[in-house]
């Protein structure tokens, strides 16, 4: 960034639950200091005033589920020096991108009286699959310190330091048992990227893939363990299918099991 | 927008210091308000139809995801409801460390509002960040209550946002009491930071309005509502959780993608902080309750811009009941009941911060979900927001449009809407006539 310019953050919302932006107003230590170095130009959860773009950094959160989004989200990229997608739903289409794999008509009808009332896509996507993306950062919800890491190297002009490897390295790390090994649950762990600190097994139960798919993912092998481990079909439909079933590794090995399925 | 004041339209095309995509329409004619619209866009995102054929126990996570800023409530709700389906029912230490990460929400999402959301308003800030040039000491305050909360939550669920220790039959893991006891000396001080914050929100001012409201809240026989109850209102309604639909009914409206519930035969209620505080006012704390008579908050208090009071009010008593808690906690035997599904209905409801949170589920007796409904609290106060606004804008109508579209703003605020739960909500649009 250029110095005695303080660059200016706008922050974007699209299909989600709101808790990545939140992840920034989370940051009850670090939000005044960060206010300090920069300018939250457009950040409707946190403020009225609104500064117009074009912007240095762009955050968005959420996917693309209506006509209206898909155009939003081409006026941001236009607007936005760089742009960074947070969270599940916006790297991967999120829990609402469970419609792929079933008919969007039928899913309208179960929730509302007036099915004519409703624009909406047939799939839930990744803003990847919309526009140049320059980082995508990981996470249901993302780690608010991954954030803040995220900001400064782009702040300073440096690559983030964000680790691609499983969330099996941050149990070893934190020194949590394995919970397929030692208590024969089903986890993710394995094939799921780090940055959640491995909090589920050190809870005592296993991972479900709050941060997608990892670098390079084995999910073929982790489905044979599983099913040594007597998880049915069903249930590895279903531990693939949650709030990154749109990641293609996640996607792909889901949809093996549902041809052994049948 | 037109220059005369008695007949103009009114926009906000995107709410801010709200959760989620929603705007307002506001058309006004001859000084008469024809018609206010709280436009909610927030795209759907079906979770009651990809609930179907998932297994009962991963609902918690799943809603969860439903809402970043209340995430235990949708936890609390759906739990609530298929343990009723199991016949599994928590007493002792697990239902304690059920309300404590509760209080933590309670701590959190409510401190987040008054002060960084709503506090801007009637001080005449765009933001929290401004004025905290102006009031460092309360933003700071606010940020350190405000992360109170989040280390409950955090203590007990890992993790502020979609926390991962809740499920059905009690919780993954619970906290050596040591965990629990580090948190003692910060929530000693949230007592007070919680009370300077009711006293400093009390000298506000506030508009003259008021309204005879149908309120709807849970109410619990000893203790103030969080988790569990009957469901009452003002009117003499007092159901068991399992008649919600005989009594309330939802309507699909062309603006909304986020459903109206009305009380049939009656209309728009009221959910949230002013209808627990007015019809569980005996359940506070005495500390709570000779705070609000010193700050005459006390009931009945129908002016909805006060609920920036309660919600303060709410904070102490969260603090208070999160100490009482964690003074009395002796470690469970097992983290959880065991729960065995079997093929039934169930029904849950829980206090979210902004009101009530009401699930229905239908189970398989494999455990797999049949049907799901959910009427999050945002949703039930809609017509109520819009009915505020119709009745307020008459009285305003000296302002200017920038002034009242801000006023309007922040009645939409009183009820602290979660649109990304609503929707399963809010542009703000006001039309003085052409």
């Amino acid at each position: 960034m250029k110095s005695g310019h303080k660059p200016k953050l706008a922050v974007w919302k699209f299909a989600s639950c709101d808790g990545c932006q939140l992840s920034l107003l989370d940051c009850e230590e670090e939000l005044l200091a960060v206010a300090g170095h920069i300018e939250l130009a457009y950040f409707p959860e946190a403020t009225r005033a609104e500064i117009r773009g074009p912007y240095d950094i762009s955050l968005v959160e959420g996917s693309i589920t209506t006509p209206h989004d898909q155009h939003r989200i081409q006026k941001i990229r236009r607007q936005s020096r760089l742009l960074i997608a947070i969270g599940a739903c916006a790297t991967s289409g999120g829990i609402q991108a469970l419609r792929s794999f079933a008919r969007v008509e039928d899913y309208v009808r179960v929730v509302y009286a007036h099915p004519e009332y409703i624009s909406t896509l047939e799939r839930s996507t990744a803003i990847a699959k919309h526009v140049q993306v320059d980082f995508e950062l990981r996470g249901c919800p993302i780690d608010k310190y991954q954030l803040l890491e995220v900001l400064n190297a782009y702040l300073n002009g440096r690559k983030p330091n964000i680790p691609t490897y499983c969330v099996c390295v941050e149990c070893k790390r934190r020194g949590t048992p394995c919970v397929m090994v030692s208590r024969g649950e089903a986890c993710l762990g394995p094939v799921t990227q780090a940055g959640c600190g491995a909090l589920c097994p050190a809870y005592a139960r296993g991972c479900f893939g709050c941060f997608g798919p990892m670098e390079n993912p084995h999910t073929e092998a982790l489905s044979e363990r599983l099913k040594a481990l007597g998880v049915s079909e069903g249930d590895m439909i279903r531990l693939f299918r949650s709030f990154n079933a749109g990641a293609e590794a996640f996607r792909k090995e889901s949809k093996a099991h549902v041809r052994i399925e049948k | 927008m037109c220059a005369s004041k008695n007949s103009r339209t009114l926009k906000v095309d995107y709410m801010a210091r709200v959760e989620g995509e929603g705007a307002l329409l506001i058309k006004i004619k001859n000084g008469a308000v024809k018609e206010v619209k709280l436009n909610i866009f927030e795209p759907p995102r079906f979770f009651e139809a990809f609930l179907r054929g998932r297994k009962w126990t991963e609902a918690p996570d799943i809603t969860a995801r439903i809402c970043g800023i209340c995430p235990v409530a949708y936890q609390s709700s759906s739990i609530s409801a298929m343990e009723s389906i199991a016949g599994i029912r928590i007493d002792g230490p697990l239902r304690e460390l059920r309300r404590l990460i509760y209080c933590g929400e309670w701590i959190e999402s409510h401190v987040l509002h008054l002060a960084m959301l709503h506090a801007p308003d009637f001080l005449g800030y765009q933001d929290a960040i401004a004025m905290a040039k102006d009031y460092p000491a309360v933003v700071q305050d606010a940020l350190r209550l405000k992360k109170l909360g989040n280390d409950i939550m955090k203590v007990l669920g890992g993790r502020e946002i979609h926390p991962i220790s809740m499920r059905v039959g009690g919780f993954y893991k619970v906290p050596e009491p040591s965990a629990l006891q580090q948190l003692v000396p910060e929530l000693e001080w949230g007592l007070e930071a919680a009370e300077g914050l009711a006293r400093l929100v009390a000298t506000f001012d506030f508009p003259e309005f008021t309204r005879d409201y149908t309120y709807v809240c849970m109410r619990h026989p000893g203790e103030y509502p969080l988790c569990e109850g009957r469901l009452v209102s003002n009117r003499g309604m007092d159901i068991a959780l399992d008649a919600f639909y005989e009594h309330i009914e939802e309507e699909h409206m062309e603006h909304s993608t986020s459903l109206h519930s009305v009380i049939k035969g009656e209309g728009d209620y009221h959910v949230g902080p002013l209808a627990r505080f007015n019809l569980n006012f005996d359940r506070l704390t005495p500390r709570c309750q000779a705070l609000a008579e010193e700050l005459g908050a006390a009931p009945p208090c129908n002016n909805p811009f006060k609920s920036i009071i309660v919600r303060a009010i709410e904070t102490l008593w969260a603090c208070e009941e999160a100490l009482r808690l964690i003074q009395g906690y002796v470690m469970p035997d097992a983290p959880s009941l065991p729960a065995e599904p079997r093929a039934g209905r169930g029904h849950g409801c829980s206090e979210a911060p902004r009101g009530i949170c009401y699930h229905t589920y239908v189970i398989d007796e494999e455990g797999i979900i049949q049907e799901a409904r959910i009427a999050p609290p945002t949703a039930q106060n809609q017509r109520t927001m819009e009915r505020d606004l119709r009745e307020l804008v008459p009285g305003l109508l000296g302002l200017s449009n920038e002034e009242l579209t801000w006023k309007c703003e922040q009645a939409v605020r009183n009820y602290d809407p979660c649109i990304s739960c609503s929707c399963h909500f809010l542009r703000l649009e006001i039309d003085r006539d052409a």
